[in-house]
């Protein structure tokens, strides 16, 4: 099932579902660092809420896309981690590091907003 | 129940049901005598210390009661469930396992001695009353001990598991701001039910900064250390931040030894000071409103 991504103003936002394969993560990733020079974004929210579980490869990939974002010159927020999802990654050592987190959508927006204040 | 073998012609002349009714009628003939036997029986052993004389009479005539009965009807369900009932009202007051059991099988000796009273002059049929009476006492003194230790046991669930939730509050002292003050030994169970509880508690009460405040806990062991600052990575998966206060020299040590990226970890001297910082990153301002009046 392949993610949609929606544009928000200069955000880029892209709901996981709750089951993806790894070529719909694949897919996605591509998509978005398509996208974010395309639309001239300035940052993209990941929400995986719906994600009860995540493997290795989806938090590896999550951590790619941030990176790859990152070098495309714009900003990612990884939103709605769930918190038996956050200890099962940490304990994998899956820690996102370097990676912008939030607790939801609305939280996420609020963190951009402030940055784009700050850098503005 | 070393006769157990001999005469089984004779044994199988009489049902045993039959035997059980002639011991229940016995029984219920002499209930005054025996129970009283039996209660001094107690006293002369210093069971049930706790408890007054007039309670032990009490007591000791519904166990009597009950006890006949389920020798009659060899239900034991009613006396199982008495003996919870009385279990309940009895471990509180400090009532001993020993002395449960041992009230029992006293009671067990003192009608086994009345039968020996009673037929002394026909051994044959003592064997076959005692073959009767005995399996059927045996599961009566199970029923009675199983049935308190089962209570006990749930009493200390009971009371673990309160212990546990008094043990790890999570507290809103602002708006988004959580304290979880931890207090004690840590095991590595603990440890986890207080991740638990802070992971739930940030998605709660959306909570941007989170304050643990360690200075009740003296040591902690390399596991327990490695849980915390995944806690602490935990929490900022979920977009909070997390403050860690009140470290002793000894977990100072211990994170050191474990080699913790320092750079993940924010810690602060006291409660005070974490608190302070917490309400800076939130952007909150504390001043006072006006000078102090003299006194």
């Amino acid at each position: 099932m392949e993610v949609p991504i929606l544009k928000q103003g200069a955000v880029l936002i892209a709901t996981f579902q709750a089951a993806l394969s790894d070529a719909d993560l694949n897919q996605l990733r591509m998509g978005l660092v398509q996208q974010v020079v395309k639309f001239r974004s300035r940052a993209v929210i990941v929400d995986v809420t719906a994600m009860d579980v995540m493997d290795s490869f989806a938090s590896r990939t999550l951590r790619e896309i941030a990176h790859m974002i990152r070098l495309r010159g714009a900003d990612t927020v990884i939103v709605g981690i769930q918190p038996e999802v956050a200890f099962a990654m940490v304990q994998l050592g899956l820690t996102l590091e370097g990676v912008a987190t939030a607790l939801d959508l609305e939280e996420g927006l609020a963190y951009l907003n402030e940055k784009f204040k700050t850098t503005n | 129940m070393t006769l157990n073998n001999q005469a089984p012609e004779l044994a199988r002349s009489e049902a045993p049901s039959e035997l059980l009714r002639e011991l229940v009628a016995h029984l219920r003939q002499n209930r005054t005598q025996l129970r009283e036997e039996w209660v001094v029986r107690i006293s002369e052993t210093r069971l049930l210390t706790a408890m007054t004389k007039e309670e032990i009479f009490a007591e000791a005539t519904s166990i009597y009661d009950s006890y006949v009965e389920a020798l009659e009807t060899e239900a034991f369900e009613a006396l199982q469930a008495y003996a919870r009932n009385l279990s309940e009202r009895i471990i509180p007051r400090g009532v001993e396992t020993h002395e449960v059991v041992g009230i029992v099988l006293l009671l067990r000796d003192v009608l086994a001695r009345s039968l020996f009273a009673k037929y002394q002059n026909d051994f044959k049929k003592l064997n076959r009353i005692l073959d009767a009476y005995e399996p059927a006492a045996n599961r009566i003194a199970n029923t009675v001990a199983v049935g308190f230790v089962q209570e006990r046991e749930r009493v200390i669930r009971q009371q673990q598991e309160a212990i546990r939730e008094l043990s790890t509050p999570v507290l809103q002292v602002r708006e988004r701001l959580l304290i979880l003050p931890i207090i004690g030994v840590i095991d590595p169970q603990r440890a986890r039910q207080l991740t638990e509880q802070l992971l739930r508690g940030i998605r709660t009460n959306r909570a941007k900064v989170v304050v643990i405040d360690i200075t009740g806990v003296a040591a902690m062991d390399v596991t327990v250390a490695n849980h915390l600052v995944q806690t602490v990575e935990a929490s900022r998966l979920l977009g909070a931040t997390v403050i860690v206060t009140g470290l002793s020299p000894e977990i100072a040590q211990t994170l050191v030894t474990i080699g913790v990226d320092l750079g993940k970890m924010n810690t602060v001297g006291d409660l005070q000071g974490g608190i302070e910082q917490a309400e800076r990153v939130l952007g909150y301002k504390v001043a006072t409103l006006a000078e102090p009046e003299p006194r």
